[in-house]
């Protein structure tokens, strides 16, 4: 199956990735063959066939509404790249979505 | 003098036990091997400072979340990352005394055959080291193969425990989906991600199941389990066995891999189990394609959390989403970039009824035909890798060949079956592995076919270069 050059950047784009020209490029091009290989699915007629979303027949777990010890503030923001006053940091939001 | 290479788990829990040897002294033993033989193998991303318990040392894979100890799922987004909590994997080898030796190198975010996709290098097989140990917990396979660990934990979401323990000559165990808490490891696709031995021996691979394994209030997926046995019985009688035709006639499954199974096969025959031929049709076939919609579906939504707000590697450029975007771009290898986008153009308006929607219907397909072949079989067997290790390098470039190292695995992952895989002979040197399918929750029946086989088999697990 051929993924046209807009295909591979809206998928980059819905993945958040800024992929560079080189990468658009070459990884365009295996998923393009990638696509082709698995796109074999379709050729089996499941219509009468149920998905299956997960391999066990579980049913919902329900616990008592306790309040248990959970990670400080501390411990939850210690591996974040900037906080401030117990808040994750990040740069403005109210720039536009790159299109 | 301990013999790291020849020691099995079980042979060193006798010797704490009778206080023939100190936990330190067996902790300096394996730190001795690590020494002289990592530089060359490269099982460890990162090794612990000391004992920090009077057990069995442990070695685990890079993606279960260890308190306090550097986590990166072989990948540099996660570079630096030090958990505040233990997954509870880590915190159940912890609590039976386990002293963590360090963490082992795996593909980046588990994604590969090869140990190639890890951002910090690949590992080498210590059978050949210009070969991969598989992946992609390849850095625990050849950990444990080449005596720098008794005994180490992998993941397996397609084949990552199986097809590294078939290609360095070790066991590994692919639990049943549900039977070891996922809670704190770094997550692939959840519906397949389970956790699982490698050990030297299929008794050491129980006794390591029998820690791990059980229900986990902090992952509501996982499920009561059968008590674990460890196997004695040295026969096959009343064990029937079943050979799927698809899976052992597959294409591309190399002519020694296929004599050493057929050999097994004989094997099963002679130590009283009744073996007979099965088919799988659509498994094998559908297989591949299935895994390969279904887990970058799931892998697509997993790796959204890598943002650079909370954890893990930030880029700066420019506002908020350039910042994002920048980050992933810089932080994630080739091999996820390309799941993810498979993933989200899996899922994407337009595409998901076809791509994922079906996959998840070839998904119930596979699943009905192995419940079928179960009303026969107890077990099913096959080779567990089409080849034996294959040369570095050889196919890191082709995304497509590479997938197929799983062909033989990805099966029974997908309808959340149980596998095993035991070294059942040589090919050109290098060891193959066999398969042993279960039924969901028949580990303890996995154990014993295991356990007979290795027993009969007699193959020896020290790399012959080594010896």
């Amino acid at each position: 199956m051929a993924i046209t050059r807009e295909q591979i950047e809206h998928v980059a784009r819905l993945a958040h990735l800024a992929l560079t020209e080189e990468e658009l490029e070459r990884l365009g091009g295996q998923l393009g063959a990638i696509l082709e290989a698995v796109g074999k699915v379709s050729e089996l007629d499941l219509s009468d066939v149920e998905p299956t979303s997960h391999p066990l027949d579980l049913v919902n777990v329900w616990r008592p509404d306790e309040p248990v010890p959970s990670l400080t503030l501390e411990e939850a923001q210690a591996n974040a790249p900037q906080t401030e006053g117990g808040f994750f940091k990040v740069p403005p939001t109210n720039e536009p979505e790159p299109s | 003098m301990i013999d790291t290479l020849r020691l099995t788990a079980e042979e060193a829990l006798g010797l704490l036990e009778r206080n023939d040897v100190s936990p330190g002294e067996l902790w300096d033993a394996y730190r001795a091997a690590i020494d002289e033989r990592d530089e060359e193998l490269h099982c460890y991303l990162t090794l612990s400072d000391g004992p920090d318990g009077e057990g069995v040392p442990i070695a685990l894979k890079d993606v279960i979340g260890t308190k306090g100890v550097e986590t990166t799922a072989g990948s540099k987004i996660l570079e630096g990352y030090v958990p505040v909590f233990d997954s509870t994997v880590a915190a159940r080898v912890k609590e039976a005394g386990l002293p963590l030796l360090g963490k082992t190198n795996t593909d980046e975010f588990a994604m590969g055959s090869s140990t190639e996709n890890s951002a910090y290098g690949p590992s080498h097989n210590p059978w050949d080291p210009t070969r991969v140990p598989g992946g992609s917990g390849g850095g625990s396979a050849a950990a444990v193969a080449g005596g720098l660990a008794p005994w180490a934990l992998g993941s397996d979401t397609g084949g990552s425990i199986k097809q590294p323990a078939a290609l360095c000559g070790i066991v590994g165990l692919r639990p049943t989906y549900g039977t070891v808490s996922r809670y704190g490891i770094v997550a692939f696709a959840s519906s397949l991600d389970q956790v699982g031995p490698t050990t030297k021996t299929v008794r050491d691979c129980a006794l390591l199941y029998r820690v791990i394994a059980g229900r986990d209030p902090l992952d509501s997926t996982t499920a009561e389990i059968p008590q674990v046995k460890l196997p004695e019985a040295e026969d096959l009688k009343g064990v029937r066995v079943g050979v799927p035709r698809e899976l052992n006639e597959a294409e591309g499954i190399e002519p020694g891999v296929r004599e050493a199974v057929e050999r097994t096969i004989e094997l099963c025959r002679e130590l009283g189990a009744e073996v007979g031929e099965t088919s799988l049709p659509r498994s094998v076939d559908y297989g591949l394609p299935c895994y390969y919609l279904i887990a970058p579906a799931e892998a697509s939504s997993n790796l959204a959390r890598y943002d650079g707000v909370r954890y893990g590697l930030r880029v700066s450029n420019g506002g908020y989403h350039g910042m994002v975007e920048h980050t992933r771009d810089g932080g994630f290898g080739d091999e996820p970039k390309r799941r993810i986008m498979l993933g989200a153009y899996a899922l994407s308006a337009g595409y998901y009824e076809a791509f994922y929607g079906q996959a998840q219907k070839v998904r119930t397909v596979i699943a009905d035909e192995h419940r079928a072949a179960f009303e026969d079989f107890d077990v099913l067997v096959s080779a567990t890798s089409p080849t034996v290790a294959f040369p570095l390098g050889a196919k890191s470039q082709d995304p497509l060949a590479m997938y197929l190292s799983d062909l033989l695995t990805i099966p029974s992952c997908m309808a959340g079956l149980p596998g095993l895989s035991i070294p059942c002979g040589l090919s050109d040197g290098l060891p193959v592995g066999l398969q042993i399918v279960g039924r969901q929750f028949a580990e303890n029946t996995l154990f014993r076919v295991g356990h007979a086989l290795e027993k009969a088999i007699g193959f020896d697990y020290v790399p012959e270069r080594l010896r």
